[in-house]
């Protein structure tokens, strides 16, 4: 087991990559530009299917309780601001659409865009924590966090007035609310520190046409926490909206 | 991932971006539509095209030349799936649920 070998092939490929591309942000291990790509984008979509087996068990918990307690769950999804829920939707939809705009930018040699999105992209995603933090206000005020203090007592069941959701039930709703929508807000800080990085790295000229892979993996992220909002905007938010 | 032709992305993304924009607001008004058990199925079938959208358009699996990445992306679907339709398989077919 001699490394001699293994350094002939590690001298040939840095030699080669650097002879050919003059790319210096081309990593010595990687033969080429393309190849390096691939290599991040495999892995960030592993590290996305991780991401969305750990929802996947929430969504299936929240799928049983719903089937079990209907009722209940819509009285309580039905407690929860939509227009609110709504809005932060679109607020996430159009900095999906700043995201792409960015990685374009920086494809294109376009600085002003590049930097303009990126500081979009982080602009909706304050809005929509701001947004989110209203619809928390509401929930604390009205006893709705699950705890020593919830109360969710003479609420109707939608299409039976006559009827009161059970406050245990209910209970079980708001807890999976705060879960799901806190987990989800958590990976929206976490994009936003992300973004941040990305911010400096675009104002120092780090994005070339040839090179600006953070750029997508931290944009395939952020869609990602998009995807999981569209699929947590109807299932908490639009349960049972009738009288 | 994409080619650097002269050919523009920009329009589809505002389009892509117009028709998300849309089926929020679609799945919003049907909501407060009386139609039974089939609020949910509207709502999560318009949830689905949204999700699908943004994956193929704007994280670009549509023009996903690899096909190592395209497994990955299929394997999670099925895990998903799995997860879901075996558990509410158990769950809701219980009689004394």
């Amino acid at each position: 087991m001699s490394d001699s070998p293994a350094v002939a092939i590690h001298g040939e490929a840095h030699g080669e990559a650097h002879g050919a591309a003059h790319n210096p942000a081309l990593l010595h291990h990687f033969a080429e530009p393309q190849q390096q790509r691939d290599a991040a984008s495999l892995g960030m979509w592993i590290f996305l299917a991780t991401e969305v087996m750990f929802f996947g068990g929430l969504f299936c918990a929240y799928l049983i309780y719903r089937r079990w307690y209907f009722e209940d769950f819509g009285a309580a999804s039905k407690s929860i601001n939509a227009t609110l829920g709504a809005t932060n939707t679109a607020v996430l939809i159009c900095s999906s659409l700043t995201v792409v705009l960015a990685i374009w930018a920086a494809q294109t040699s376009r600085r002003a865009l590049l930097i303009g999105s990126l500081v979009l992209t982080m602009l909706f995603g304050v809005a929509f924590l701001g947004i989110k933090g209203v619809e928390y206000k509401e929930k604390f005020e009205e006893h709705h966090v699950p705890g020593a203090s919830f109360s969710f007592d003479r609420v109707p069941i939608p299409r039976h007035p006559d009827q009161y959701a059970n406050p245990q039930h209910a209970q079980i709703f708001f807890s999976l609310y705060f879960i799901m929508t806190g987990l989800h807000a958590l990976h929206m800080i976490i994009g936003l520190g992300i973004f941040t990085w990305l911010l400096i790295m675009a104002w120092k000229g780090r994005f070339t046409p040839e090179y600006y892979t953070p750029l997508e993996m931290g944009g395939l992220y952020w869609h990602f926490v998009d995807i999981v909002w569209i699929y947590l905007f109807p299932l908490l938010y639009l349960i049972d909206r009738h009288p | 991932m994409s080619d650097h032709s002269k050919s523009s992305p920009l329009k589809m993304y505002f389009s892509v971006w117009a028709a998300l924009l849309v089926g929020t607001i679609i799945t919003y008004k049907a909501a407060f539509l009386e139609l039974g058990r089939f609020n949910a199925a509207v709502a999560l079938t318009i949830a689905t095209v949204k999700a699908l959208l943004v994956a193929l358009f704007f994280m670009h699996i549509r023009g996903a030349h690899e096909k190592l990445l395209k497994l990955v992306v299929i394997s999670t679907i099925f895990f998903l799936i799995l997860l879901l339709a075996l558990s509410m398989a158990d769950y809701g077919t219980r009689l004394w649920s």
